[in-house]
């Protein structure tokens, strides 16, 4: 598969109350640190709000995926309002049904069991980031 | 939604340590020191004006613990008509602490957990403070 040399934005929801939203960030990280460090970037959610026009011209920069704890989907919701529609959702919650020996339970700091969860969030999202990166290529 | 609870707010910061720092700090007091006088809301749920998460933002006093001088958490309850009654920023204390350099996200290292070890102890005081008050 060849990669364009264009980034993927990636925009997690960070859920704070949430277990489910610590697995959002930590997969989030994962992506940027080790799966596809040279492919993608990210931004805090909050910013949209706090910050500037730079901050909110990010998803017009880039091809953006929200990456949602719960059914709520702040991720994609916040994107979509602030700065422009993301090209794919993944939901933690959903990604969790494919591995129901997996359970999320602490917002703090992960559990073997919950870092394996984490891993296959990422792995999500890296298999998204090269779809993205390829569609991007051809055109 | 419950009462009378200091509801303290992190900033999502994913992109620097700090923003870990902030939000470890927040679990400490929410989850080990203060389970029953604190709670947490997910900051992403007040920036979207997600109505649970605003009526407890008004009703309840909160603080706000931000990673960066964007003070993200901090904005945003004000954006959100919140009851902010205290903010801190993770950089503030970082500079009477310059000792410890906080590193990772994904995981804290062992002095970034000192210095959110700190700001819980702090924010557990201030928990006690805004209560006592009648805030």
């Amino acid at each position: 598969m060849t990669l364009a040399t264009g980034k993927v934005g990636i925009i997690c929801c960070s859920g704070e109350d949430l277990p489910e939203g610590t697995i959002s960030r930590v997969a989030t990280r994962l992506v940027l640190e080790k799966l596809r460090p040279d492919q993608t970037v990210t931004l805090c959610l909050p910013l949209f709000l706090a910050g500037g026009e730079d901050e909110r011209a990010f998803a017009r920069v880039f091809p953006t995926i929200a990456v949602d704890g719960c059914s709520k989907k702040c991720a994609e919701a916040g994107t979509r309002k602030f700065s422009g529609k993301p090209v794919a959702t993944i939901l933690v919650s959903e990604v969790m049904k494919k591995y129901p020996h997996l359970k999320a339970k602490s917002r703090e700091r992960l559990e073997p069991q919950e870092m394996e969860l984490a891993t296959k969030v990422a792995e999500e999202i890296a298999k998204k980031v090269d779809e993205i990166l390829c569609k991007t290529a051809k055109k | 939604m419950e009462n009378h609870k200091v509801v303290i707010v992190p900033c999502s910061g994913i992109g620097k340590s700090l923003g870990t720092v902030g939000r470890v700090a927040t679990y400490k007091v929410i989850e080990r020191m203060k389970p029953k006088e604190t709670r947490t809301v997910c900051l992403a749920l007040l920036t979207m004006g997600d109505g649970d998460a605003l009526k407890l933002v008004r009703e309840n006093p909160c603080i706000a613990v931000d990673g960066c001088p964007a003070q993200c958490s901090k904005k945003n309850i004000e954006a959100s008509m919140g009851k902010l009654v205290h903010n801190t920023i993770v950089t503030d204390v970082l500079r009477k602490n310059r000792s410890l350099k906080p590193e990772g996200v994904i995981e804290l290292n062992d002095q970034g957990d000192k210095l959110a070890e700190i700001i819980a102890k702090d924010l557990s005081k201030k928990a006690d403070e805004i209560l006592r008050k009648g805030n």
